[in-house]
């Protein structure tokens, strides 16, 4: 019997919905030697910023039970060279190909890039990155005494960067959320409200892991983004809390290894998936998840990877 | 470094032996014909020491000999196409790894990065590289003598009576070979690198054997003391004696050649993880500092590109 793994994301229709997630793969290149990158369902660049980022100083990355901790700090060569350099080789895959973009400042910037890449018809999506953990400048200064926030931290910010980039491209509109909120369900409608076609979720969580002989944290900006298994509990509660409250997809992530972790993001509620840090492992998950989710459906006479999404019993 | 275009291989491979070589040190050979073909000293593979999540991270480690023979010749050979690495058990990752048993298959990644530019010259005694281990670093300096020898000795020096003479006249030096340890029982590879004809010197962080102090002071004393320029520096080890290395080697305008080791999350270039900051030439022709990848660009730089913290 034939399988439709198929899915929408907004106007934008996946072949299936393994995709990956910002940050672990690079921009696609280093991962043609593992891989056949046509059989993705999507492609998710690394964070594009306008002016190019040299990132943080190191050690930027640590290991931690059944996780990993990063605070890279969007290292990135910029627009111009990103479509100069990394757009050619991204453009020739032939899958749907959605660009991350971050904000040093405002959200002028956040417009600024996606009008820039709007005019790019091999983009297929934009993905607004408002939620890494680990550059100041992509935070927003408080009214109150609070020093800084980030942008998915707070509704009305999210509703504004939102807003302002819907207003300048028709492409599909992808939000990328912070596990690192008390009530994630509010930013994820105020997302929806100022038109985003999905929410990505999650971003890292906030972490910070001590070398206790030097007394020094293991990493040099003290804290850093938390991904891995450790995180996927967070971040299947996180999408099932999420799938209740708003109407658009949901592109599920945090932790996932496998097939199994990945079905239990499709059941919570996520219409698509995203591997993240299991790239770093084993370079060939994605694909793996692919096939293993074939064989899962076919194993249950279930049709259409549809009828899993959202299937919670509860 | 130039840029090697070896594909780099995910695969299983068999373990052929785990040997104890001494207290926590271990030997591991490991089948892999694809990375065994192609690896070149300074590189690494990316090892997952277990099929769990515990730890979560595959485990860097440098080559430190291949023992690659073609196909006609490894039909009759249990031992083929191997590769061999040599690593100390003080982590988590590196102690599973030494329970692992002949006949276990590992998810083996490599081989990555660029290893070591090699010197095509023939060695004469005031021409010669000396090659510099701190500790684990000793590793990779194995293959990379070896390396060094197999190419000197293509340009095959005639033999008069126990000294070589080059063609060119001159008399074959030797490499030399500086093996840094914290105490007597951590050095490693001592009989290897006289095996291969090297002139070997010893410093121990105790002094319990050679040199008291560390390699890089052993290096400045040997340096004070030399008629010559050495060829080259070749080191390995860790941060803070590169940084040293690199220091005394841009004094004395000896180019060196740095292995580095670091942390590094994916090892094979998109994490962005295990980075060191370099010079760099912009667009205008003018330096810029940036990062750059020790599992891509490195883990071998030239010291002088090097921008140390």
């Amino acid at each position: 019997m034939g399988i439709n793994l198929k899915v929408k994301i907004g106007k934008l229709q996946l072949n299936n919905p393994v995709m990956v997630a910002s940050g672990t793969f690079g921009y696609a290149e280093e991962f043609k030697d593992f891989i056949d990158l046509k059989k993705l369902g999507a492609i998710v660049t690394k964070t594009i910023t306008l002016k190019p980022r040299m990132g943080n100083p190191p050690p930027r990355t640590c290991e931690t039970p059944a996780g990993l901790l990063n605070s890279i700090g969007l290292e990135n060569p910029g627009i111009d060279k990103f479509i100069q350099e990394k757009l050619p080789f991204l453009r020739k895959i032939g899958v749907p190909l959605i660009v991350s973009i971050a904000s040093e400042g405002d959200s002028e910037e956040f417009v600024s890039l996606a009008r820039r890449l709007d005019k790019i018809p091999e983009v297929s999506a934009i993905e607004l990155n408002i939620s890494c953990p680990n550059i100041k400048s992509n935070q927003k200064p408080e009214t109150s005494n609070q020093s800084y926030k980030l942008i998915s931290q707070d509704p009305n910010s999210t509703y504004e960067v939102v807003k302002a980039v819907r207003g300048v491209t028709k492409k599909a509109l992808i939000t990328k959320l912070s596990p690192n909120v008390t009530d994630i369900t509010e930013i994820a409608q105020a997302a929806e409200a100022a038109g985003t076609d999905a929410v990505a979720l999650i971003n890292t969580l906030m972490g910070m892991s001590i070398e206790v002989k030097a007394g020094r944290p293991k990493i040099a900006m003290g804290t850093a983004g938390l991904s891995g298994p450790a995180i996927r509990p967070v971040a299947v509660r996180m999408v099932w809390e999420v799938y209740k409250k708003v109407k658009i997809p949901i592109i599920g992530m945090g932790g996932i290894m496998d097939t199994s972790s990945a079905l239990e993001f499709f059941i919570a509620g996520s219409s698509a998936i995203a591997v993240g840090t299991a790239n770093f492992i084993n370079p060939r998950t994605t694909i793996e998840i692919i096939s293993g989710l074939e064989k899962y459906l076919a194993r249950n006479k279930i049709k259409d990877i549809k009828e899993l999404i959202g299937s919670l019993k509860i | 470094m130039p840029k090697i275009k070896s594909k780099v291989k995910s695969q299983k491979s068999k373990v052929i032996s785990n040997r104890n070589i001494k207290d926590n040190y271990f030997e591991i050979i490991i089948e892999a014909p694809e990375i065994a073909k192609s690896a070149q000293p300074g590189q690494f593979v990316n090892i997952k020491v277990s099929d769990g999540i515990e730890p979560l991270l595959r485990r860097p480690l440098s080559i430190h000999r291949i023992s690659y023979q073609p196909p006609a010749i490894s039909r009759q050979q249990r031992i083929k196409n191997s590769i061999v690495l040599l690593y100390e058990a003080v982590g988590k990752g590196t102690e599973i790894l030494s329970q692992r048993r002949p006949g276990e298959f590992l998810d083996v990644i490599g081989p990555s990065g660029n290893g070591f530019n090699i010197d095509r010259r023939p060695l004469t005694v005031d021409y010669r590289p000396i090659l510099i281990a701190g500790g684990m670093g000793t590793a990779p300096l194995v293959f990379l003598a070896e390396k060094l020898r197999e190419v000197k000795s293509k340009k095959a020096p005639a033999k008069a009576g126990s000294r070589q003479i080059l063609s060119n006249g001159r008399e074959k030096g030797k490499m030399l070979v500086l093996i840094g340890a914290r105490t007597r029982k951590d050095i490693l590879c001592e009989e290897e690198f006289k095996n291969l004809g090297c002139e070997v010197k010893i410093s121990t962080d105790d002094g319990s054997r050679g040199f008291k102090g560390y390699v890089s002071d052993l290096l400045a004393k040997e340096l004070s003391a030399f008629s010559y320029q050495p060829s080259a520096i070749y080191a390995c080890g860790p941060k803070l004696l590169l940084k040293e290395i690199s220091r005394i080697s841009c004094e004395r305008n000896i180019p060196a050649q740095l292995s580095l080791e670091s942390h590094m999350a994916c090892g094979i270039g998109v994490c962005m993880g295990c980075v060191i900051k370099v010079k760099s030439k912009n667009a205008k022709g003018k330096t810029d500092d940036k990062y750059s990848r020790v599992c891509k660009e490195g883990p071998v730089f030239v010291a002088n590109q090097i921008l140390w913290e």
